[in-house]
Formats: C-alpha cells, structure tokens, sequence
C-alpha cells in the first residue's frame, strides 16, 4: 500500500474553486424572513423599558418572553441567557429580534429603537474571580526556601479575534413541530443539546446541519449555540423561514474571542543557576460570562512549563468577570498564552544567569518517561532533540543569531519549543464526551461514514475519506461523508481541541478494521465508542494524573527585521519541524501549518485589539489588521514521523499544535533585533518604541 | 427606479431598480449566484471579487448604476473557461484551498492578474492578490498557485 501520507485531490476542491459549495447564507427558502439583532449600547445596565416605533402588523419582536424553556444557552455553568430578561452586561449583548421579510426595513426599526437603561457600575479591572484552580507538582515551597535566588516576571497577552473570512449565520426552518437548522457550526451536537433546553423539545423535535463551514478556528465552537438559540426561539414563534446572518461589524463585535492573559511567573534557582522550582499564577478575562473559559484556564495552566520538565511546580489561575465581550475557544485554547510566557521566561532566566538560552533551554526540555507538569506521564517516544536539531540546520539558527545579536543589525531570529495536549483537558473524552461513531455499508456497496466532525477548511472530508479507503482497501469514491445532520449521525464530540482525526478517526479506523474483518456483501452496520485507555488517570479536583492521552511536539524558528526609524516589524522567514505522529495527508497538514503559523505569529506582533470601558476599539478588517499576502513570509516545514499506538496510522492532534509556537519564537526574534526584553504580545511599533526609551 | 443594462457572463442583462443598490446583493439575490461571497461589507475582504471589463472589483463596492454598459464576469462565468481550469488545477495542488470561503476571490483574483500581467514575478503576485484576505493558508500556497498557473497556462493569457 502507498504511504498514507501521500497526498491526494481535496474531494471538495471543485465545489470550492467554483463557487458551487453552499455555504449558510448561500442557502434561501420562499417566503423567508430575515433576523436582525437589538443591541445592547452600554456595559452594564437594567432595562428599564424598550421603546419601538411604529411596528408594521409583519414585523415581529422576539425576545426572552417568547422561550419556551428554560432562558440559559447550555454551555457548562447555566450564566449566559439566551434574551437578557432584565440586566445586560457587555456593549453588543443581544437584547432582541427584529423579524420580518426587508432587511433594510429592520435595520431603519433598529435605529430608531429606544432602550431605556437604568445604567450599573460596569467591571473592566480583573477583580472579580469566577473559575480559581490550584494545583502542584512536587515539593514547591521547600524549593522557594532553599532557592539562592528567585527570579520574576509577568507576561500579558491580548485580544484575538478568529477572523474567520465568513461571518456567523443559520438558517432555519419549521415544520410540523420541527425545528431545522442549517449553520455554520464547528459542534452539531453543542447546538442541538442548547436548543433542546431552550425549546425544551425532545429529541426528535430539533435537527441541526452543518453547512460548508467558512472557517471557525474556535469561534465557531460555542458561540453559535447563542445564536441558534435565538433563531430557535424566533421559529417556534413566527413559523416561517428565517435566515440569520451577521454582519462583520457586529460578529466582531459581539463574538466570543482569545482571552487577554496576564501571567505572573516565578523561579526559584538554586546555587548552580538551575531551576528548583517554578510558580505560575495566570489571569485570564472571561468577559461577561464563563462560557468555556475555565476549561480554557485549566489548559492554559497544564501548560505551565511547556515543553520543558520542571521537578516542582506551582500553578494557580482565575477566570475574571468582567462587563466585556465573553471570550472564548480560539485555537489553542488557553495554550498559546501560556506558552508564551514560559517560553519566554526560560530565556529570560538564561538571560539573567548568563547562561546561553539555547544551552539551558535543553537541560530541561521533557523526555519520554518524565512526570508532566501535572504528575502524569509522557509514555511515548519524544523526538524534540532530533527535530531541534533539523529546525537548528535548516534555518541556520546559530550562525545567524550570531551576527544579528551583534547592535544595529535590527535583525533577530527566535525559536520556540511547545508540545499541545490532543483531546480534550482531563478526563473530557470520556465523561462529557463519550464520543459514537459508525461506519454504514449499503447496499450498493458504499460505506458512509456517520459522525458529526465538521469539515471547516481542515480537511477532515478528504482525510477521514482516504483512512476509511485505505483501511478497507475500497476507492476514495466508494466512501461517503456528507455534512454531518444530527437526524442521521451519531454524537462523535464537537470538531475542537485537535481531536478529529486522533480521536474520531481513531475510532472510525478501528470500526472500518472490524468491518473488513466481518466484510460480507450487502449492508453493514457497524459501530464504535470512546474508550478511555485504562492506564490514563485524570483526578479533576487536585488537577493530577494524565491530562491528555497524548502530545504533539514542535519547533518553530521566526526571523524577523525591524525597521530602525519606524520600528515596524517585518516577518522573513519561517521554519518548522513537526511531530504529529503520522500525517493523513502531508499536503493537508502542510495548509494547517502554514495557516496555523502565519495565525500565531500574528498573534504575536501584527493583530491588535483592545476595548476601552467594554467597548471593542476594532470592529472591522479595516482596523483589525490581519496578515495579507504582502506580509506572507517564505515558510519551511518538516514533518517528523512518530507515530502514536492509538491514532489511526499513528496520527496524533495538527490544528492547533501549528499555532500555539507562534507568538513566542516571534517576540524572541524581536528582542534579539531590538536588544530589549519583551514581556507583552503582540509586539506593535509602540510597544517597541517605549521599550527602546528605556536605554 | 430605472433600468440597468449590462453583460453577465457573456449575456446581456437589464435590472430594473434601484441604481443605488449594491451590485453584491443584486448578483447574489437577482441572479443567484451564490458563488460571490460576502465576507465583510466594506471592500477589505475581496470575497466578493467579480471583474469589470476584465478588472477585479469588490462587488459590495460597486453601485448597480456603475454596471451600466459594462461587462460583469463572476466565477460562474470563469469557471465555463479553460483559464480557470488551469487555475483550478493550480489551487488544488498547491494546497491553496481550505474552508474555501475566500476561494471564488483569489480565483477572480488570479485571472486579473495574470490577464494583465502572465509572467508576474513573486512580489507582482503578492501584490495582486493582496486585496483578497485568507485566514487559513497563510498565502504560501495561493502564491504558489499563482505561480503555477501562470507557468502551466502559458498562452492562454
């Protein structure tokens, strides 16, 4: 059989480049109507009363009186209603919908609304703590106390905003006391389960679809659920087609976004300069609401020494409430906050101590039988010497931060070490998740493969194709993946945390093993569920054991040049070496970490945003700048094979490991051009300029 | 209201309207060709791209009364050609396509590029598509296909 790895066509290549793939707003009904959001103005505020002008007898109000269930849009904690019933609590909250069939109609009702809003002192500072977790590794206060010195540092991070190029939006129908809706979702599930509880409805009363998915990069994980919700809400009332698409202006606005982080770190070192013991304590804004955020915190604090082993380890996090924007799942999830900091801070601690970063750096980087950060095990193989050595070779790394850490040369070159958790935190997988899959063979001959993983630009329609093909030794032609439908497939877990292929395609891939093993002719139908391997233990409440059953590793390599009068920073070239275990599809996992990169780096020193008193100071891609193709640097990348015993083929998680080692291997480039520590992403011209002030 | 005479695709078209409308809504709602997409509404994201008279323009720019007379080609009319079967072929094996969203763009993109200009060097191309954002890819990879189908196309541009 040919390597797996080796690419094939995208089976949605055609409908893609033609304009064919129906994405949610491509979709139209007869007779539809359209929803358009009333927002709230202010941060904080009881409605005291709403005034309307003249309502034509077509035009419907829907609002919290119309839920039929219960007013909480299921996430995890029951803190996030569907319609504000009294209180709002960030500018750009949803307050109702207009509905009805002109859309500039709607709009003309918006403005000129009323809200009469009896305004509440508004939260921005991080004082008020929702989610605290605490946990340790070994013994880190005897190791504070024989320290010969300590050394500290804090390390913030900002805003990101996914900027997935199509807006958010559903679709939906209703009849005959169902519920339909078609959106552009990364979860099936997440939505379906929220509009149950919403419209308490029973199972069969609610179908979710998903439509060609124009990009999510979490933001479209649970997000969503609030506007379906919504929808939902709107359908069962008016009973009519309604399409719900937002505009980029208040998707920026009002959408979940990466979590703004301050981490506080500290080491203790002892008299050789090693490292005894390190304590984290990290800050992240939830914004108005918990949403995902805690989940978000408990990763961000698992990765509280990267890629490196520490003996003993101190690690403390909050959520803060505050009267913003509710951030949520970006890609990396909590990962790429902390990973700068610690990736930072152990070069920063070589700094101090004289020691060369790179030198130190691998005195603790983790090897295969090391205790985590949280007391489990790294069971398998680690190849992290080898894929240093191939990132240290191919972007000639010590040669050039020889001659660029000479002053003047305004060129710096930086590397990050960072692994990524596959799956979901803890024991995820098996207690909420509980993933399903099956595997349908018809008559004719054809399996189709039943989950509801998303394909959101990832790939995942090509690649779980080609492993159901190559596993069964049948044409890629003969195995079909439609857009996962909640009335045709099973539950297999919300497309997130870089589980797809690992995880669901593990299981898909032991479930097409027994169907080739059982193969009879005619229909099949077989069917596969979520086994937490029995030597992975997670206790929840102390944070101890295995969080993940299993790691991607990378490196990256950024080089970068600063301009010396304007400070602007630009971005050279890029070089990364990847363990992902076994690519599916070499040229699919080359598009994530290309994507995935470009997305970090980003994060690191181009994309700005911030709010002033709770309102987004960037609404639009006119001033929230993303990369274009005039910033696209010249990118490298190995893919080191390691296959993992579990994943199919020995794939392990991609999505997010191309991303979370971004940030950090940018700013190290930027401090070794500039000659100045940096503590604060992304790395604008500013922030430059008031580092370059202190002389 | 008045009528708006134009070619689509090759054909020739009236609207009768509002001239003000945008020229977006008309061919996505009037004509539905849901190939053009709307990506942010304001001109920055070239998801909506079409060519008039063979030069790119965000459609969600373009008022319907500016069509007047001209001629409007959308990726429904491009992919009827053999240009965009090169381009096509190009994009799929550089990779350069993910959630697709912005891929109707960067096609409409790529055969005004290379309409004017069928040999671009690297930084002509980086220019050419740089009115068109793609959140996935990283651009590597729509240079590249760029690249490609202007070698692999010789002659047809």
């Amino acid at each position: 059989m040919a390597d797996i790895s080796k690419s094939i066509e995208k089976v949605d290549l055609y409908e893609k480049t033609s304009g064919e793939a129906k994405y949610v707003s491509d979709f139209s009904y007869d007779d539809m109507l359209y929803a358009r959001t009333l927002r709230s103005t202010v941060a904080k505020a009881k409605i005291k009363g709403i005034r309307f002008p003249n309502l034509p007898e077509d035009v419907h109000i829907v609002d919290y009186k119309d839920i039929p269930g219960k007013n909480v849009v299921k996430i995890i904690f029951d803190d996030q209603e569907i319609f504000p019933t009294e209180v709002v609590t960030y500018i750009g909250q949803p307050i109702l919908l207009v509905v009805g069939k002109n859309k500039e109609l709607l709009e003309e009702i918006i403005h000129n609304t009323i809200v009469d809003y009896e305004l509440m002192t508004p939260i921005f500072d991080w004082v008020s703590s929702a989610v605290h977790y605490h946990f340790q590794k070994g013994k880190p206060e005897e190791a504070f106390q024989k320290a010969t010195k300590i050394i500290e540092y804090v390390y913030d991070t900002s805003y990101q905003e996914q900027a997935y190029i199509e807006p958010q939006g559903f679709i939906g129908t209703y009849e005959e006391g169902k519920v339909t809706l078609i959106g552009s979702i990364q979860c099936p599930y997440y939505v379906k389960n929220a509009l149950l509880q919403a419209l308490d409805s029973k199972g069969d009363e609610v179908r979710v679809i998903q439509a060609t998915v124009g990009g999510a990069f979490g933001g479209k994980e649970e997000f969503p659920s609030l506007m379906a919700c919504q929808l939902a809400v709107a359908l069962k009332k008016i009973k009519k087609p309604i399409k719900m698409i937002y505009e980029r202006e208040e998707d920026m606005i009002s959408t979940t976004k990466r979590h703004p982080s301050k981490s506080k770190m500290s080491a203790a070192i002892g008299e050789n300069g090693e490292i005894l013991a390190i304590k984290s304590n990290i800050g992240i804004d939830g914004g108005a609401n918990i949403g995902l955020s805690g989940v978000v915190l408990s990763r961000a604090m698992i990765a509280t020494t990267g890629a490196y082993t520490i003996e003993n380890i101190d690690s403390s996090g909050d959520v803060f409430l505050t009267n913003t924007v509710p951030n949520g799942a970006f890609r990396g999830f909590g990962a790429p906050q902390m990973l700068f900091a610690i990736d930072l801070f152990i070069e920063h601690i070589a700094k101090d101590l004289g020691i060369d970063p790179l030198e130190y750096r691998l005195k603790y980087l983790a090897k295969q039988g090391d205790p985590t950060s949280t007391n489990g095990l790294f069971r398998d193989p680690i190849i992290m010497p080898e894929m240093i050595k191939k990132a240290l070779e191919i972007s000639k790394f010590k040669e050039k931060a020889k001659i660029f850490s000479r002053p003047n040369v305004s060129k710096g070159i930086g590397m990050s070490w960072f692994l990524h958790g596959c799956g979901f935190t803890g024991s995820g997988e098996s207690t909420h998740i509980n993933a399903l899959v099956k595997l349908h063979k018809t008559k004719e001959e054809n399996v189709e493969i039943l989950i509801a993983a998303v394909d959101m630009g990832q790939g995942v329609r090509t690649t779980m194709r080609k492993l159901v093909a190559s596993l069964l030794e049948i044409p890629i032609e003969k195995v079909i993946y439609d857009l996962p439908d909640t009335d045709k497939v099973p539950d297999s877990g919300p497309t997130v945390a870089s589980r797809t292929m690992m995880i669901v395609g593990g299981l898909v891939a032991r479930c097409a093993k027994k169907m080739k093993d059982s193969w009879i002719p005619g229909e099949m139908l077989l069917e596969e569920r979520y086994l937490q391997p029995s030597y992975i233990k997670w206790d929840e409440a102390t944070m101890t054991g295995d969080a993940y059953p299993a790691y991607s590793w990378g490196v990256n390599v950024v080089e970068v040049s600063v301009d010396k009068t304007t400070y602007e920073v630009s971005v050279n070239e890029i070089w990364s070496v990847y363990d992902l275990g076994k690519a599916i599809d070499e040229r699919i996992v080359i598009g994530q970490a290309d994507g995935g990169i470009v997305q970090g780096v980003a994060y690191g020193y181009l994309e700005v945003m911030n709010h002033s008193n709770g309102k987004l100071l960037q609404k639009n891609f006119t001033d929230y700048i993303i990369p274009t193709s005039m910033d696209a640097p010249k990118m490298t990348t190995v893919i080191m094979d390691n296959p993992y015993p579990l994943g199919p083929y020995g794939a392990k998680g991609v999505g997010e490991l191309t991303l979370v080692g971004g940030a950090p291997a940018v700013a190290k480039a930027i401090e070794m051009a500039i000659g100045k520590k940096v503590f604060s992403i992304p790395v604008t011209p500013e922030k430059i300029m008031e580092l370059m002030k202190h002389e | 209201m008045s009528k708006i005479t134009f070619i689509l695709n090759g054909k020739t078209v009236s609207v009768e309207g509002n001239p003000g409308v945008r020229l977006l809504d008309v061919l996505r709602n009037e004509f539905k060709l849901t190939g053009i997409k709307e990506g942010c509404g304001e001109g920055e994201c070239g998801a909506c791209a079409v060519l008039l008279d063979h030069k790119i323009v965000n459609s969600c720019s373009v008022v319907l009364a500016n069509v007047d007379g001209h001629e409007i080609t959308t990726i429904e009319g491009l992919k009827e050609t053999s240009r965009y079967q090169v381009i096509r072929d190009s994009f799929g094996h550089a990779g350069a396509v993910q959630c697709g969203f912005c891929t109707p763009g960067m096609v409409i993109a790529t055969e005004s590029l290379l309409y004017d200009n069928p040999t671009p060097t690297e930084e002509d191309i980086k220019i050419g598509m740089s009115g068109n954002l793609c959140r996935c890819t990283g651009y590597q990879s729509i240079i590249e296909a760029v690249k490609k189908a202007s070698e692999d196309g010789d002659g047809l541009w």
